[in-house]
Parts: C-alpha cells; structure tokens; sequence
C-alpha cells in the first residue's frame, strides 16, 4: 500500500467513526458545538500519531505477552500531556471537554490502530496511519458537530447563521439527537456505499437504452 | 440518611443515568446487547468492577495527592483498572465456577469501558467521599444495567422487523438509542 493509500484509508473506506463504529463515546458527547467536535477531533489525531509512531519504533522490543498493558501506558502518556497542553493554552476547550480528555485513553480507535496497525508496520506508514485515521475522526466528528450545532442552536462555530425567525430545534444538541444524529449519518453513509457498489454491478439503465438506440 | 442514599440512587439510574445521559460506555451498550441474558451479565458484571474500581481509585488518589502527583491520575487509574479487572477475573474462576461461567468472558471487555474509569473520574471530580464514592460507582453500575437490559429488549425485537438495508445494524441500534434515552429525558424535570 503507498502512503497516500494508507492516508485514504483512515479518511473514507475504513473512517473509524462512520465505517467502523470505534469510538462512540466521544463522538456523542463532545459534538453538541462545532468547536468542540475540532477540538477532540484534533487532540485525538495528535495522540494517535504520537502513540504510533512511538509503538512502531517498540514493536521489536515489547515482549508479546505484556503488549497491551505496555500500549495503554503509552497512550496514557500521551493523553496526559495532550491534558496538560489544553488546560495550560486552551482553557476554555478544557472546560467544555471536561471528562472526555481522559477518556481518550479508553478511545478504542487508538489501541485498536497500535494493535492492527503500528505493531506491524514502520514508522512512517504508522505516522500516516494515524494522521489518516485521525483525520478521519476529526472529520467525522466535524460533520457531525456542525449538523447538532445548525438544528440545535441555529448557529455554526458561535456565528448565527439563520434569522430571527427561526426556533432552534434544541433536541439536535441534547443527548437523545446526540444518537439520532449519528445513527442518521452512518446510515446515509451506508446508502452511499450501497448505490456504489450497485453503480458497479448494474451500470446505470439509462445508458443501456442509449446504447439499444 | 437512608433517603440520601435513594435519592442518589434515582438520580444515578433514571436522571443521569451514565449511558444515556452522559455517553459513556456505548460500545458496549450496542454491541453486547443481543440477548436478554448476555446483556444481564454484562451489566452484573459492570456494577461489580465499578463498585471496587471506585474504592480503589479513591485509595489511589489519596496517595497521588499526597505526593503531589496528581497529573498521574489518568494514567495510574487505567493500570489499577486493568490490573483490578484481571485480579477479580483470577478470584472468581477460584472462588465460584457458576459466576465465572456467568461473568467471565465479559470481565476483559470491561477495562476498555470507559464507564468505570469515566464514573471513577467523576468521583473524583465531585470530591466524593469514600463511602460516596462506592456508593456512587454502584449506582451507575446499576443504570448501566437498566440501560443494557432494557435495550436488549428492544434490539431483539428489531432483529425481526423489516428495516431499510442501509439502516440494518448500528443506524436503527443509535436510533432506537436516541427515543429510549429521550424517554430518560423525562425524568430530567423530577425534582429530588
């Protein structure tokens, strides 16, 4: 696989939130603004590059038995630094992640990819694999922050984006449009994959009537 | 005393409760809920790690905080976890055939919950007590349990409807989700 492959990868055929449903958790409870869903998104994807790269240059070295301990002290690290960062700089995004930053620890895309991926791979394509997962996260939360945001306070990254006349939808920010929402994305992803695949086995009708002509 | 400990009760399950309210441990909450039985076990199992986990955290933190320690908390709380579930794993398969059989195969899934360290975070967060934070850890065991349960009901009575292909599996499952946590949402306005 080239390296853009591998970028690809993470982004669209294998979007660890849309396609393979890892890391639930923070993609319901952060995305209620759009700032939020960058936020996690990007301290996420900064963990993930960090703990890949560091566990593929450990892949000889961590005895087999004890590797999985030795990876969740890894991404352990990481995530207290990433904690550490946000509430020296960004404050403000500490505060409204709250919780959440810890529980990155616990975010199965990044101890899935350290065991599929970085473990078997080198340094570099384990660099862009998480880059392209994390941006595939980062994404994924993006879209699905942005649409929470519009319904459920009218609004996109604070700026008001409707007139006065609109009643914002506030279920959409609230926990249960927190699962509509998400369940309503994979699902419209899904229809996309399933009008490819049938675009490749039956080409479309209209041309084949072109053709009898 | 007694009406403390229920009220902490009813707000732990039904008004805050931590599947549905605060989204933590949805992997599996989705994923284990197939079967009634599966998903009881899974929630037995949960409020059992929980409730020691809470008391081990809080032990835990008292020593960070004595030696200043505390930006260790995250990472020394998923090693106590971890450790903690493999320990409870070992004492059951010595201590009772029936409950290993009953709970085992799901006592690994459970360090990657991140219920357990979430509500063991929270406990502290809140400055609970120790006995509070025991308490705390069950009850939100317990509203995962209603949550896994109940749900599964549901799931199994979707596996028999006709539902749009591109929605089959996890779409309608978050769907489904969304209108039993907004039924949760009812209890928001109860005032305790």
């Amino acid at each position: 696989m080239t390296l853009f492959r591998t970028l690809r990868n993470g982004i669209i055929d294998e979007n660890p939130t849309l396609r393979l449903v890892l890391g639930t958790c923070p993609t319901l409870a952060v995305t209620t603004a759009a700032i939020n869903g960058v936020g996690m998104g990007l301290a996420t994807t900064f963990v993930l590059i960090c703990s890949n790269v560091l566990i593929s240059l450990l892949r000889r070295i961590i005895p087999e038995k004890v590797r999985i301990p030795a990876y969740v002290v890894i991404i352990a690290g990481f995530v207290t630094v990433v904690q550490l960062l946000l509430e020296a700089y960004v404050p403000a995004l500490h505060q409204a992640l709250g919780l959440y930053i810890p529980l990155i620890v616990v975010n199965c895309i990044i101890l899935g990819r350290a065991e599929a991926f970085a473990s078997k791979n080198t340094v570099l394509y384990s660099a862009v694999d998480g880059l392209g997962m994390g941006l595939g996260f980062t994404l994924a939360l993006i879209a699905m922050s942005s649409l929470r945001e519009i319904v459920g306070a009218g609004t996109i990254f604070g700026v008001a984006i409707f007139g006065q006349n609109w009643h914002p939808m506030l279920m959409a920010a609230l926990p249960p449009g927190g699962f509509l929402t998400y369940g309503l994305l994979i699902g419209l992803m899904n229809k996309l994959q399933l009008v490819k695949v049938n675009l490749k086995t039956h080409p479309a009708p209209a041309l084949e009537e072109g053709g009898a002509q | 005393m007694i009406g403390n400990i229920l009220t902490a009760f009813i707000t732990a399950v039904f008004i805050d409760n931590v599947v549905l309210a605060r989204f933590l441990g949805i992997c599996p909450f989705l994923g284990v809920s197939q079967s009634t039985k599966t998903a009881a076990s899974m929630g037995a199992a949960v409020v059992f790690v929980m409730t020691l986990a809470s008391a081990a955290t809080w032990g835990i933190q008292q020593i960070l905080d004595a030696f200043g320690l505390g930006y260790l908390q995250t990472l020394a709380f998923i090693l106590v976890i971890a450790a903690l579930v493999q320990f409870v794993e070992l004492f059951i398969r010595k201590a009772s055939d029936a409950l290993y059989r009953a709970l085992g195969v799901y006592l690994p899934l459970i360090t990657t919950n991140c219920a357990v360290l979430g509500i063991c975070i929270v406990n502290i967060q809140a400055k609970l007590g120790f006995v509070d934070s025991i308490l705390n850890g069950a009850f939100a065991g317990a509203g995962f349990a209603v949550a896994i349960v109940l749900f599964s009901g549901i799931q199994i009575r979707m596996q028999e409807s006709d539902i749009p292909e591109a929605l089959k599996g996890f779409p309608s499952a978050l769907i489904a989700a969304s209108l039993v946590s907004l039924a949760f949402f009812g209890f928001q306005g109860m005032k305790l």
